[in-house]
């Protein structure tokens, strides 16, 4: 599945980054703890998190993440989304919390 | 193959540059994306290290045809209590730090789950020495 793809089935924002909207979904990852995705998130992953700073999106390039998703109605940081845009890795938001999003998007992927 | 970039402290915007170039290098030589993965997770855990608790810092890194060598030497406050900093959660970081997803005490203990060989000394008041060593033609930790 393509970023697009859940993108258009949980009507999530596209804040930047739309030039990747075509990478490969493989999982998904939820952490607010960067060194938690730093160790254990996989290539291909969505990243689900309520961080917004630019950091995310230097972790997100370095683990090669498909696209990061802010939860809860929080939105990236204009450094976020500049970065995002350079990198070429979509930021999605989702009014819904974490939760509720990481539920639609297990039963979508498995 | 030798390379240096400088590390600021509290300097949380370019955290991870030298991560990212590394990492380009390394898939410009075609090295195993597993490795490469490696090699990204030490450095870059090292690098916010100097960040978040140092005041500044070099890294140097020199690129071998069969291994790459890291190594971090910071100005700062040092590591009174090695044993005790490479637990999986123990920190020092400041609330603010914290505040953004740093701090987690998993630090370190990400370094020694994917370095082969893990080195630090410190000077509590003057600063601290990391170095990494991982071998470029073996995916096994
Ligand atoms: N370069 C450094 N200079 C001073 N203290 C450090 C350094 N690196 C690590 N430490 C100490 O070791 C602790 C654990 O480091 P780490 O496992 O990376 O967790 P974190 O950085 O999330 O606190 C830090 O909180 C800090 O007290
Ligand atoms: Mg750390």
């Amino acid at each position: 599945m393509k970023v697009t793809d859940i993108v258009e089935k949980l009507g999530l924002n596209v804040f930047s980054g739309h030039e990747g909207l075509g990478r490969e979904v493989t999982g998904g990852y939820v952490s607010d703890l960067l060194s938690d995705v730093m160790g254990h998130a996989e290539s291909g992953d969505l990243w689900l998190t309520i961080q917004t700073h630019r950091n995310v999106m230097a972790i997100a390039s370095l683990k090669d993440i498909s696209a990061v998703i802010i939860t809860s109605g929080e939105k990236p940081g204009d450094d976020t989304i500049a970065q995002s845009n350079q990198e070429g890795i979509p930021v999605l938001g989702t009014e819904l919390s974490t939760f509720e999003l990481a539920g639609r998007l297990y039963s979508l992927l498995n | 193959m030798t390379f240096e970039y400088k590390v600021q402290g509290g300097d949380f915007t370019h955290a991870g540059y030298a991560s990212s170039q590394v990492k380009k290098m390394l898939k410009q030589l075609d090295v195993d994306n597993v490795v490469i993965k490696r090699v990204v997770v030490c450095l870059y855990e090292a690098e916010v290290n100097i960040v978040a608790h140092a005041w500044d810092g070099v890294i140097s890194i020199v690129l071998e045809t069969d291994t790459i060598f890291m190594k971090l030497t910071d100005n700062g406050p040092g590591i009174p209590n090695i044993e005790q900093a490479m637990q999986r959660g123990f920190s020092t970081a400041s609330h603010e730090v914290r505040e953004m997803g740093f701090g987690a005490g998993m630090g370190l203990p990400n370094i020694s789950a994917n370095a082969d060989k893990f080195l630090i000394t410190s000077e509590p008041g003057k600063g601290t020495t990391v170095e990494i060593t991982i071998n470029l033609n073996s995916t096994a930790v």
